[in-house]
């Protein structure tokens, strides 16, 4: 409930929106709740009456009142869901501008595909909870009270015959919230887990065919079938059971109205006019007991869906600016580790430990090591993707906490192992990093990573439309792009997670000079997947396990390390049988 | 609720069955089983229209006949049949609803049933040509119309149908001028709804663009969002998302203009009925031409006739998708195996292994000419992706087949477990031809590990076991062991118990591949066919796959798409594949020697390697 407080907050900025749907709600109930008083004059006054007049006026009555609840019927529905769409809109961005600022290590861990479910449907749970659940929910109560207001003013006794059935309605209702719903999950539970199969059939048919398991899967699906079935026909008898029931006892109450309704008018102390309006009342009087079931679903998805919001928002934003941090200036390029120790949070294992080293302005450094040894982790804390957990990581004395995380990152040119391309164009992914880049510029990093020749092979050249709705590019035409992107900001401090993908030699050989044009004249970072790489740099750092266990220059490393000799040896193997295919295809093809 | 239904029709799609009438038969096919069932909803549904009806004339009659006359008994009588009807009324609509929603549920369950054997049936090449994905997608979405039809929609309006007759039949009877005079407003609510229902189907599809932007946006930008920090461009990937966000949030407050439009402009003709018989009716009254009663129950007919209009003229849009829903089911269902196994066939009985491609030729043309996907074959549909193909497996050999991407290799090995039949010349297994046996027999025989192994979601000790069902589990340790799988396996929170996610996604490429092979292993059968992954796994790993590979190529005739030299060094046979041809064949060495193509190959890749020649001597 606290939770829902706090999404209701966002509606403050359009509090009058707000305000006037709910006046426009509160006066179409009281025109319905006119209305049968409108029947009672006709009926007694007019009808009995004799008087046509009062007929006359009474019609005009109604379609006045008609045409009053018809336009604030309508401010209600459009007011009420543009305040919603509002404020949808802006827990959406308030979500985007918080993802978008979450640090790495959130979104290690986190799934694109949970949090666009929470971007898109919680959202809209929410937003639907406030244009429906929230104003039917006043709407609700105005029309009860106001029923039964009517009804006990008019006869208390026939009144009290009548208020009988509202507990029973609720009650089965309640049922309904109760046993039914949950029935409603129990069969979207077991078309999920059909599907699944159904899913997994799909994708791998040729595993299926090949191991001929085909009457296995086909038992296994149909025992799925037979349980959603099963559900299914549960979900069925239990909403059999509800809504006709409902229905019924609000007859029982027309039919208790007229009958003993029926003897009062005998008796002489009602008129038929009243016992008309009297169930006009009642049928008021039911809806909202109805609308219950639905209010209390919408209110429960509601709640889920704003605390999962709320979740992202209340995450704690790791990396962040000091409030003293200074911005970073030019920088020449030194970069010192200052017994830097790095774990995850909830994690009790280093991922570093306890490392220490010093690459000079303009040096190349090649950083070995197994999976999992820490390779990354170096890499990912010079731009500050993640803090360090003891120790320092300086730039040319600039300890990065102390400096803005902008500043810092700006001056810092990165390759990341995921070439992520987004849609737009070939010229707008280069310029990613600098979106003022001109034409010239981009064409020059174009050419400097060897990405000029493919691009202009396209018929629309750096225009050309990459992504989802575009031109599919091979992993080395990626890379490339992804290089090209990093020269853009010629930065002075470099970082290439360069990792292998499968692209042919000759792709290789190229992404590799590119790679050496990126480098010359900055202090670069390499992640050395390539033998040529570990031999011309500067400085070697291996590690193991997290720790450093060696550095120094491929000859030092080679008289001095007895494990830098053997990864030399098993990486070279592993690159070795890893290629002819390669090589096959490109020259076949 | 009014508003819901229109809502709920606007966001259909807009095709309809090509052929209904064709279409709406077989749909009915599929109820005539429950033939006896329908005829006892038709008279539940007929019970419930005339309760409906009979109620308000009851109220009517009890007003006038009773109350008018200070009749007690008579009002008794008359409250006491009210009472039987609307009992009456709730018995029919409860038993209704159970009925009709288990007729509806059994035939979507049988159809679930039609599409999955269906799909069963159905050889690779069309599975080539049906991304899963949109297979998927469209079968989902297509089975749930068809039960919002045959579960709710169905029974509900012939429950309108059926209650809108009664009520008029019942209105007519009891006054036709007052009720023909109400009727006015019947054609305008048609219209209405019409109108109303075409304005929110545009405006709809402009929300439904909208977010399908927005959420490809957030995708984007979400997958991306590590680039985007370390770029600083996290502000302006702010900007443009709330451009986006913005055109969202106005598309709906468009859309919703229209959609709240229409329950106001149904309510005010609604109550242009209510306010017709309430004057007209109120002044045949006071002339004493009717009686008070009458208008009463006139009164309530009125306001229980516009939910069955709304109703009728909306499902027009559910009926018209569900229709075409289905005949795309049928369409699929009608799919004709291409691949069967012939009257006659025979059980393969053991195998020693020694397989034969005697001249063999292959397209994906054959069959009526659909769109061949170019990962398959780069070729058109007319042009051989095999081309006189023979070659001879001797029992227990390894074969490795190499050459450039669309050379044909994955065609050729799927030949062999019949995944294709051949357009000419014959795969002989142990003298067999694969198409004179049963293919459940012949792929028993055959083990197969794919360049990314599939794993269902379920246990690791499940998808092992999927090699051989009823392999105990102590014979599935044994066959991870061989594969080099157990010990990362031991290492996992539940070992053998550890749940996988969707598609093994938990699992590394390594690792996948590993239980491929563990998979394979515990099938032991005697002919393999291995397509290895081109993906870079990392170096212990890799050393890990390649001696599992040695354990399960060992002593079975092996068919191997080769990437790595080692595989290929050790194979009996190489085959060198280039654009369905074979274009030279031999061993490593023999190949070498020849000093063709292959040779050729193998020298540009020692250019490459020099470098790490010298670190070796270093």
């Amino acid at each position: 409930m606290k939770v829902l407080l706090r999404a209701l907050a966002y509606i403050q900025p359009y509090k009058f929106l707000t305000l006037g749907a709910l006046l426009s709600l509160i006066l179409v109930s009281v025109a319905n709740l006119a209305s049968p008083q409108v029947l009672r004059i006709v009926i007694d006054r007019g009808i009995h009456g004799k008087d046509s007049s009062i007929l006359v006026w009474a019609t005009l009555a109604f379609v006045a009142v008609a045409a009053i609840r018809g336009v604030f019927n309508f401010t209600q529905g459009y007011w009420s869901e543009k305040g919603a769409q509002h404020v949808a809109y802006d827990i959406r961005n308030v979500l985007f501008d918080k993802l978008q600022n979450l640090s790495f290590s959130y979104h290690d861990q986190a799934q694109t595909g949970q949090l666009m479910t929470r971007l898109t449907n919680d959202v809209d749970q929410l937003r639907n909870f406030i244009s429906n659940g929230l104003l039917q929910m006043v709407s609700m109560l105005v029309l009860l009270i106001g029923s039964l207001v009517a009804l006990f003013s008019m006869d208390w006794h026939l009144a009290l015959v009548v208020f009988v059935t509202i507990p029973s309605m609720t009650a089965v209702i309640i049922r309904f919230i109760r046993v039914v719903r949950p029935m409603f999950r129990q069969v979207q539970a077991r078309l999920g887990a059909l599907n699944g199969v159904l899913q997994e059939n799909l994708v791998g048919v040729r595993v299926v065919q090949a191991f001929a398991r085909e009457p296995y899967e086909a038992a296994r699906y149909t025992q799925m079938n037979e349980e959603l079935l099963e559900a299914n026909i549960n979900t069925i008898q239990g909403q059999a059971a509800s809504f006709p029931t409902i229905f019924m006892i609000a007859n029982l109450g027309t039919l208790a109205v007229i009958w003993f309704g029926g003897y009062q008018v005998i008796g002489g102390s009602l008129s038929v006019g009243q016992l008309v309006a009297f169930n006009s009342y009642l049928a008021l009087l039911t809806m909202p007991i109805m609308m219950i079931g639905m209010i209390v679903g919408q209110l429960s998805r509601a709640i889920v869906s704003a605390e999962r919001l709320f979740e992202i928002l209340d995450t704690q934003r790791e990396i962040a600016d000091r409030p003293d941090a200074i911005t970073l200036p030019p920088v020449g390029g030194r970069i010192t580790f200052a017994d830097v120790s790095f774990r995850y949070a909830g994690s009790e294992r280093p991922v570093l430990d306890h490392v220490s080293f010093s690459a000079e302005p303009g040096q190349t450094v090649a950083i070995m090591g197994q999976t999992g040894s820490g390779k990354s982790t170096i890499i990912n804390l010079i731009p500050r993707f993640y803090d360090v957990t003891g120790g320092g990581v300086l730039i040319d004395g600039h300890d990065v906490r102390a400096v803005t995380v902008e500043s810092l990152r700006e001056q810092i040119g990165i390759v990341l192992q995921d070439t992520t391309l987004f849609s737009g164009t070939i010229r707008d992914n280069i310029a990613y990093g600098r979106p003022d880049a001109s034409f010239k510029d981009v064409e020059a990093v174009g050419q400097a990573a060897q990405a000029h020749d493919f691009i202009a092979g396209f018929p629309d050249g750096y225009e050309t439309i990459v992504g989802e709705r575009g031109v599919t590019l091979s992993g080395g035409q990626k890379q490339r792009i992804a290089i090209a992107r990093a020269l853009l900001r010629d930065p002075h401090i470099l970082i290439l997670d360069d990792s292998t993908s499968s692209v042919d030699a000759e792709t290789e050989y190229q992404i590799q000079q590119a790679l050496n044009i990126l480098r010359r004249g900055r202090t670069a970072f390499v992640i050395a997947q390539r033998i040529s790489t570990v031999r011309s740099a500067d400085l070697i750092l291996l590690l193991d396990d997290g720790k450093l266990v060696a550095q120094g220059t491929h000859d030092t490393l080679l008289r001095e390390s007895e494990l830098y000799g053997k990864i030399i040896d098993s990486q070279f193997e592993g690159e070795r049988v890893a290629e002819p295919e390669q090589v096959v295809d490109n020259v076949l093809a | 609720m009014m508003m819901r239904g229109i809502q709920a029709a606007a966001q259909l799609e807009e095709t309809g069955a090509s052929q209904s009438g064709p279409v709406l038969r077989r749909l009915m096919g599929y109820l005539q089983p429950f033939w006896k069932e329908l005829l006892v909803v038709l008279g539940l549904v007929l019970l419930g229209a005339f309760t409906q009806a009979a109620g308000p004339y009851l109220i009517g009659r009890a007003i006038d006949g009773a109350i008018a006359k200070s009749d007690r008994a008579g009002l008794n009588r008359t409250m006491v049949l009210l009472l039987v009807v609307y009992l009456a009324g709730w018995v029919a609509s409860r038993f209704q609803l159970i009925l009709m929603g288990t007729i509806g549920q059994r035939t979507l369950a049988r159809l679930r049933i039609d599409i999955f054997a269906t799909l069963q049936r159905l050889s690779l090449r069309f599975f080539d040509q049906q991304p899963a994905g949109d297979l998927m997608s469209r079968l989902v979405n297509d089975t749930d119309v068809l039960n919002q039809l045959l579960s709710q929609g169905l029974a509900q309006v012939l429950g309108s149908l059926f209650g809108l007759v009664g009520i008029v039949i019942a209105m007519l009877a009891l006054e036709p001028r007052l009720a023909l005079t109400s009727f006015v407003v019947i054609p305008v609510m048609l219209v209405a709804t019409r109108v109303f229902s075409n304005m929110s189907r545009r405006a709809f599809r402009d929300t439904r663009e909208a977010i399908g932007d927005v959420s490809a946006e957030l995708q984007e930008e979400i997958a991306g969002v590590k680039v985007a920090q370390a770029f600083n461009r996290t502000g302006v990937n702010q900007v443009r998302f709330a451009q986006r966000n913005a055109a969202n949030r106005d598309a709906n407050v468009r859309a919703t203009m229209v959609t709240s439009a229409f329950p106001p402009v149904i309510d005010v003709l609604s109550t242009a009925a209510t306010a017709i018989v309430a004057g007209y009716g109120g002044y045949l009254a006071i002339h004493n031409l009717v009686t008070v009663g009458v208008v009463v129950a006139f009164l309530t007919y009125v306001q229980q006739f516009f939910r069955p209009i709304q109703q009728l003229s909306t499902f027009y849009t559910t009926a018209q998708a569900s229709l075409a829903a289905a005949e795309r089911i049928f369409d699929l269902v009608d799919t004709a195996p291409d691949i069967i196994d012939p009257v006659d066939a025979q059980l393969l009985p053991p195998v020693e292994g020694r397989v034969v491609f005697d001249h063999v030729s292959f397209n994906y043309g054959r069959r009526a000419a659909a769109n061949i996907p170019s990962s398959t074959t780069a070729s058109s549909a007319s042009t051989l992706v095999l081309d006189d193909i023979s070659l001879d497996a001797q029992p227990g050999q390894t074969i490795a087949i190499v050459g450039p991407t669309g050379a044909g290799k994955t065609t050729l090995v799927n030949l062999i477990g019949r995944f294709y039949d051949v357009v000419d010349g014959a795969v002989r297994i142990d003298g067999w031809d694969v198409r004179d046996v049963t293919r459940a027999s012949l792929r028993s025989q055959m083990g197969i590990v794919l360049q990314d192994s599939f794993l269902f979601a379920g246990t690791i000790i499940e998808n092992i076991r999927y090699g051989r069902l009823d392999a105990t589990d102590a014979e599935v340790e044994a066959a991870a062991r061989a594969a080099n799988a157990h010990d990362f396996i031991m290492r996992m929170p539940h070992t053998y118990k550890t749940r996988l996610g969707e598609g093994g996604r938990t699992l590394s490429q390594g690792q996948r591949q590993l239980l491929g092979i563990a998979r394979a292993i515990l099938a032991n059968p005697r002919i393999l066919i291995l397509d290895e992954a081109t993906s870079s796994v990392d170096t212990r790993t890799e050393l890990l796959i390649q001696s599992a590979l040695r354990t399960l190529l060992k002593s079975r005739t092996s068919f191997v798409i080769a990437h790595r030299l080692s595989t290929i060094r050790a194979a009996d046979q190489v085959l060198v594949l280039r654009a369905g041809r074979i274009v030279e064949r031999g061993t490593h060495q023999e190949l070498l020697t020849r000093g063709g193509m292959y040779a050729e190959l193998y020298r540009r890749q020692f250019r490459d390697e020099e470098p790490f020649e010298l670190v070796r001597t270093a």
